[in-house]
């Protein structure tokens, strides 16, 4: 049995070889069919080429197979980032088979079919790999943003000399707490400023794991010596913060961003002078 | 209106993860603002749903929460229906006490979210799991 697989194998293989100009036309065009013109031809037949080499080579020599897998990660990479969706990267590779069929039934013979037989579960086995690094790709570009997310949304901006200001906005959760920690401190020490405010004006809902995050953080910054004030408490937020029984201890809160940098400045010892419309001065106070 | 409308399930969640608990908060407050509540109500069933949301997840593991619009003569109110298959409570009236916590919290979400509500029904059994019902009424 296993001789005559062999030979039947052998003769697809010599199919395959023999015809590589029309079962290569034929593949590139029953895989962009779908697409609608989404994809250039000459890149895919470009990509199938290789492809259909490797496929030759691993056919020959078992540790082709690890070229013909890089190779179809890459076209699998490739595609998830262009937006394809996961059957249409694996039609790519099922395409193949009905390529190979037509020319299969031309030759019409016994060894020939059953070779196809072995051929079809071989690119079955392809095609599933394909899509498998599809997902992981996908997985992998998913998680990416979401890094990128986490980062983008929690900006340390410096408000005025010693003074840092974290607006917080959306759901704060640990890991957003974690990289707000982090960032506050790092900034805390990089500037060396004495004041840190941490507004909640975009938090649409305080509850008590908020409440816990937003205490931890203020305690990190004390015990590094700076002070810190809670603004953007709205009246709503208050209202629940009270009835849920959570208590702020010495914490200093305010309603607004301006109310808690007025504070500060004024706590560091910088006047605010002059407010004639269109005409603030400010000095710092010496000594 | 001598037949008060039966009640109206608007949502049926399950909670398996931290982001289900936030959809189960927007789902909440989309439904409070339906019914018409101020915006301090709507925080306040809104924070309620989260704590007890969170709590399934956390002590429980996940489990499901229920939203339905209810109705008592010319009044409409919001009820949260929380259940789990988790451990479940063993001491309820320690479970109710301001600061006391299991999972290394504040203490406040189950007695704070009884203050949120204006009715709050916690069944539970040891090994069977628990059941919270809260109730929200319009003023």
């Amino acid at each position: 049995m296993a001789v005559q697989e062999n030979i039947s194998r052998r003769h697809v293989e010599a199919l395959l070889r023999d015809n590589e100009d029309g079962i290569l036309g034929r593949w590139v065009q029953i895989s962009n069919e779908p697409l609608r013109g989404r994809a250039v031809e000459n890149d895919t037949r470009k990509e199938l080429q290789e492809i259909y080499h490797a496929f030759l080579r691993s056919m020959e020599d078992p540790d082709g197979a690890s070229e013909l897998r890089g190779l179809l990660s890459d076209l699998s990479r490739s595609r998830a980032r262009q937006g394809f969706t996961p059957s249409e990267t694996a039609m790519a590779v099922f395409g193949l088979k009905e390529a190979v069929y037509e020319f299969v039934e031309t030759d019409g013979g016994e060894e020939a079919l059953r070779g196809f037989i072995w051929l079809s579960r071989t690119i079955d086995g392809l095609g599933l790999y394909t899509f498998e690094s599809f997902t992981a790709a996908r997985e992998k570009i998913i998680t990416d943003q979401t890094e990128q997310l986490l980062e983008l949304s929690t900006p340390v901006v410096k408000l005025w000399e010693g003074i840092v200001a974290v607006p917080l906005v959306g759901t704060l959760d640990s890991a957003r707490t974690q990289v707000v920690m982090e960032k506050l401190l790092q900034t805390l020490v990089d500037t060396g400023s004495e004041y840190a405010v941490i507004d909640i004006t975009g938090v649409p809902a305080v509850d008590t794991q908020v409440a816990q995050h937003l205490l931890k953080t203020v305690m990190a910054a004390r015990l590094m010596g700076a002070n810190c004030v809670i603004s953007g408490i709205r009246p709503q937020i208050a209202h629940t913060i009270v009835t849920l029984g959570i208590e702020f201890g010495d914490i200093v809160t305010k309603a607004t961003l301006a109310d808690a940098l007025s504070y500060a400045l004024r706590q560091s010892g910088v006047q605010v002078a002059g407010m004639r419309p269109g005409r603030a001065a400010v000095r710092a106070e010496e000594a | 209106m001598s037949h008060p409308p039966a009640p109206r399930t608007v949502e049926e969640l399950t909670i398996t993860s931290n982001d289900e608990v936030v959809t189960v908060r927007q789902k909440v407050r989309a439904t409070a603002i339906e019914l018409g509540f101020s915006l301090v109500d709507q925080t306040k069933v809104v924070t309620a749903a989260s704590e007890l949301a969170r709590n399934t997840l956390v002590h429980a593991g996940g489990g499901q929460a229920n939203i339905t619009i209810v109705q008592n003569g010319a009044r409409r109110g919001i009820r949260l229906v929380f259940s789990d298959n988790g451990p479940g409570i063993p001491d309820r009236q320690l479970a109710l006490t301001d600061g006391w916590s299991s999972g290394g919290g504040l203490g406040l979400g189950l007695s704070g979210s009884r203050r949120l509500m204006d009715e709050f029904v916690l069944e539970s059994e040891p090994g069977r799991g628990t059941v919270v019902t809260v109730t929200k009424w319009t003023r």
